[in-house]
């Protein structure tokens, strides 16, 4: 265990670990924007900044050293994450309003805490080119005025799923996250799992119905049989998001493309929404009672005249256990075991 | 799967993915096996289709659909002749070795070359792979399920794992991965034909009498049809009504003409579903059903990890939960014991009955999910079967080599082409939700079969031409996608569009042990329109 002081505060900490992770373990804030828990180190954003034994250095990056001081709060320090903030800021998209990142925006929340002048912002800002957005991909588009260029996005898709469709191109000013050939995202091969929506720091990579949900109900996602953890977001009586629920063994919070994104049918207005009995060819609106008293007159009567085993049920894979238990036991109960559900399919 | 997600995604230190199209059907998986290879893991990828798992493959064996047997022989042979087997494990642990390795010594591997159409060296390369790393799991779907030969393909695969000693330890194991959310519980709780739940034998005279006590009721102990024959025994006159819950068989089973021509059969047809879906058109009475966000309840994943889903938000109109409804409906037939108080009160009965779950509770599933068998309320599940004994009779792995016995249809002058069929990442099944979820249908919004480059050219055919598919079966027309992805003479179609529906085409030939029919294989013919 390696003995560090920060501002004043000693905490023992491994050896290996980052001068970003003991200020954590004391609980001191240092401003990010490029780190990331669940990827692996850039150090590009460079406002981690601080003093280790007098050595302007990125918290992030640098690992601690048995006795060493950190300060985070020095003149210098303040004023190299000032300015590594201002030129993030200069060529960043400035109206706030209109993102939908707005308030949950990491570099607010870095600007806030380094304390920009908006004086002083107005005349360093470039004047920033208007730049088409990646509108391509249906769940989510990319608003390259907002991109800070973090390469958190870029890491998630290699790091995370492993498809690696993004990476920085050009060179400069001209710099960018671009798919091969800098198509549009939607042409590339890119699997739209939304990892990368999710990590954005910023209003780059946005939701394009981006309604945050009044409560969250944890549940398990109904499509393959991953059985990932999901939190259902709801407000009033709609399902308006999914996000991977972080806490479950399954997938620690990654999703697909379906898990996270295809939750539109359960409020579709196609749904079904009262028994329908076939009536002389047209199927008419019918009450419960009615519809459960033609099921089981007829099904009684089909295992008088031919035997229990003229019924067959057909059970499935997208029911609870519990409904698809019930449903055994209803035919077994009837006297057949003439049951079974779409497990070959 | 014999093993858990996690220790395959973090120990094996090889993977041997057949018949799966992982980073289609089980994305989530497929990035936990992407990072897995990145820190060193070695890939097998054995698949008619170049998938895009391959494109990470140390070995890829693009073998002939339905020649499955032939190449899994040929690695258990490379595996005999040069001595990678596990001699440990085989001396403590099977059963039936000396017979298997007789029979597969017999086997001449350039001949397994020439069936599956994948070069010796290959065959030897994959084997000494699978074998010269420990451990090694083996992930598998319908690629390898879905044949006439299904069962001999899972044992041919079982096989090796055995050869190698790959079972009952972290980070080896065979491991089918399920295909729909809840495949595993329906079959955990009984909705197949010949067991009770727990896989309790409906044969069993002792289960038999558990069940007809518990349930008030005179339960055969002949097992029922499976859904497969059941359609069949319809247009024999057999099955008089279907009650068909939360599936749409009008669709996803094969050769469909024969389908819908048994629910115009019947006297009684009865669908529960979200949606009207192209099965309900047959239907005499169709009840509308609660989803997934709109009930509580449990799942069981690939892993055989119970896991709660809770309710959200309310079903629409007056749509009820299944369970609601079979509660209502079990009274009205006059059943005992369908007054449940909900979905709690119901797995507390399927504890009492099934001794694997006894352990499995709602206040336990509030800490997370338990993997059966878990035996009583202290129990921790068990992540990982076989650690210490198979189930037989002896509790030893026994061997069972298999004969290669080519598919039920081959192609010829007639239908010169093998249609395979499969999923997309953008769609679910018949397409029932996803394809009324926009977006998805943004990305993936038609059927495009797909066929070789080289058939495209010969044939004169352009991306987005029709053409009209026929099988011994049926007919569909479709667009065309030349890709470089697949072998002259082979077909690939998804089932999920209803109007492009390629089980017009399938072959419904069943394995004769698990009545699973043969999708992965039938002859086609194609033709520009």
């Amino acid at each position: 265990m390696f003995k560090v002081t920060i501002n004043g505060l000693e905490t023992e900490i491994e050896k290996g670990a980052t001068v970003l992770e003991a200020a954590e373990k004391v609980g001191i804030y240092i401003p990010t924007l490029c780190h990331h828990p669940d990827l692996s180190t850039f150090g590009g954003c460079r406002v981690c900044m601080v003093d280790t034994d007098g050595k302007i250095v990125t918290a992030c990056r640098a690992p601690v050293a048995d006795g060493m001081v950190v300060k985070t709060d020095t003149e210098e320090v303040r004023q190299v994450r000032l300015s590594n903030v201002e030129l993030i800021l200069a060529s960043h998209n400035e109206d706030c309003q209109n993102c939908t990142r707005n308030n949950s925006c990491r570099l607010q929340e870095v600007s806030a805490f380094v304390g920009i002048n908006q004086e002083r912002m107005s005349r360093i800002r470039r004047s920033v080119e208007p730049v088409k957005e990646d509108d391509s991909n249906p769940f989510f588009h990319r608003d390259f005025t907002r991109c800070i260029q973090c390469g958190i996005c870029i890491r998630t898709c290699e790091e995370i799923n492993g498809v690696a469709a993004i990476h920085f191109a050009f060179r400069g000013f001209h710099t960018k996250v671009s798919v091969l050939g800098d198509k549009p995202i939607k042409d590339s091969k890119c699997e739209s799992c939304g990892e990368c929506v999710v990590r954005c720091p910023t209003g780059a990579l946005y939701l394009t119905r981006p309604e945050t949900p009044e409560r969250e109900v944890e549940s398990v996602c109904t499509y393959c049989g991953v059985g990932c953890g999901i939190k259902i977001g709801v407000r009033g009586d709609r399902v308006v998001k999914v996000d991977g629920n972080r806490d479950n063994e399954v997938n620690r919070g990654d999703l697909c493309v379906k898990g996270r994104y295809g939750f539109d049918f359960i409020n579709h207005p196609e749904r079904l929404k009262t028994p329908l009995i076939k009536k002389d060819g047209i199927f008419v609106e019918a009450s419960w009672d009615e519809a459960l008293d033609f099921i089981a007159d007829k099904m009684s009567d089909i295992k008088a005249k031919h035997g229990a085993d003229a019924l067959g049920g057909i059970s499935s894979a997208r029911c609870s256990n519990e409904e698809n238990y019930l449903f055994q036991k209803l035919f077994r109960a009837m006297g057949t075991n003439n049951v079974d559900h779409c497990a070959r399919l | 799967m014999t093993n858990s997600i996690d220790d395959i995604a973090d120990e094996a230190k090889v993977f041997f993915i057949t018949g799966s199209n992982t980073t289609e059907t089980h994305p989530v998986i497929s990035y936990r096996i992407r990072r897995a290879i990145k820190n060193g893991a070695k890939l097998i990828v054995a698949d008619p289709r170049r998938i895009k798992m391959a494109e990470n493959a140390d070995v890829f064996l693009q073998l002939k659909p339905g020649t499955n047997v032939a190449l899994l022989q040929g690695m258990a042979k490379v595996i005999l002749d040069e001595k990678l087997y596990d001699e440990d494990f085989i001396k403590n642990r099977t059963e039936g070795f000396e017979d298997y390795a007789e029979k597969i010594g017999g086997i001449d591997l350039n001949e397994m070359a020439e069936i599956t159409g994948v070069p010796a060296e290959k065959i030897t390369d994959a084997a000494r792979i699978y074998a010269g790393s420990d451990p090694a799991a083996i992930l598998y779907t319908m690629g390898i399920t879905q044949h006439t030969t299904g069962t001999d393909n899972v044992l041919a695969l079982a096989g090796l794992a055995t050869l190698t000693g790959n079972l009952g330890k972290r980070g080896g194991g065979v491991n089918p991965l399920r295909g729909q959310n809840n495949v595993q519980g329906a079959c955990d709780t009984g909705a197949l034909p010949n067991v009770f739940p727990g896989y309790q034998p409906v044969s069993s005279p002792e289960a038999n009498q558990k069940f007809s006590e518990a349930y008030g009721a005179e339960i055969p102990d002949k097992p029922g049809m499976p859904m497969t024959k059941m359609f069949k025994a319809a247009l024999e006159g057999q099955i008089k009504g279907v009650y068909v819950m939360g599936e749409n068989p009008a669709v996803s089973e094969p050769d469909i003409c024969k389908i819908t021509e048994a629910l115009e059969t019947m006297e009684l047809v009865v669908v529960q579903d979200l949606f009207f879906t192209e099965t309900a058109d047959y239907a005499d009475v169709v009840l509308p059903a609660a989803s997934f966000a709109e009930k509580d309840g449990t799942f069981v994943n690939t892993e055989r990890r119970v896991q709660r889903i809770r309710k959200a938000v309310n079903a629409p109109g007056e749509a009820k939960s299944d369970l609601d409804i079979f509660c209502d409906l079990g009274q009205k037939l006059g059943l005992k014991g369908f007054n449940y108080s909900g979905a709690t009160e119901v797995m507390k009965e399927i504890g009492e009955l099934n001794p694997k779950w006894k352990g499995i509770t709602y206040e336990r599933l509030e800490e997370g999910g338990l993997c059966w068998p878990c035996l009583d309320e202290n129990h921790p599940g068990t992540p990982i079967l076989y650690g210490e004994k198979f189930l037989t009779g002896s509790g030893k792995a026994q061997f069972k080599p298999v004969d290669y016995k080519p598919s039920a249809e081959a192609p010829d002058d007639e239908y010169p082409f093998i249609l395979t069929t499969g999923r997309s990442l953008y769609h679910y099944h018949t397409g029932t939700m996803t394809r009324r979820s926009a977006g998805l249908s943004d990305l993936y919004d038609m059927e495009k079969a797909l066929i070789s480059k080289e058939d495209a050219e010969r044939l004169g055919l352009n991306e987005n031409d029709r053409v009209r598919l026929t099988s011994r079966r049926g007919e569909v027309e479709a667009e065309v996608k030349p890709v470089s992805e697949l072998k002259e003479g082979t077909v690939f179609m998804t089932f999920h569009f209803a109007e492009t529906c390629a089980n017009q085409l399938t072959n419904s030939e069943l394995d004769p042990v698990a009545n699973i029919p043969e999708l992965k294989v039938c002859a086609v013919n194609l033709e520009k329109v």
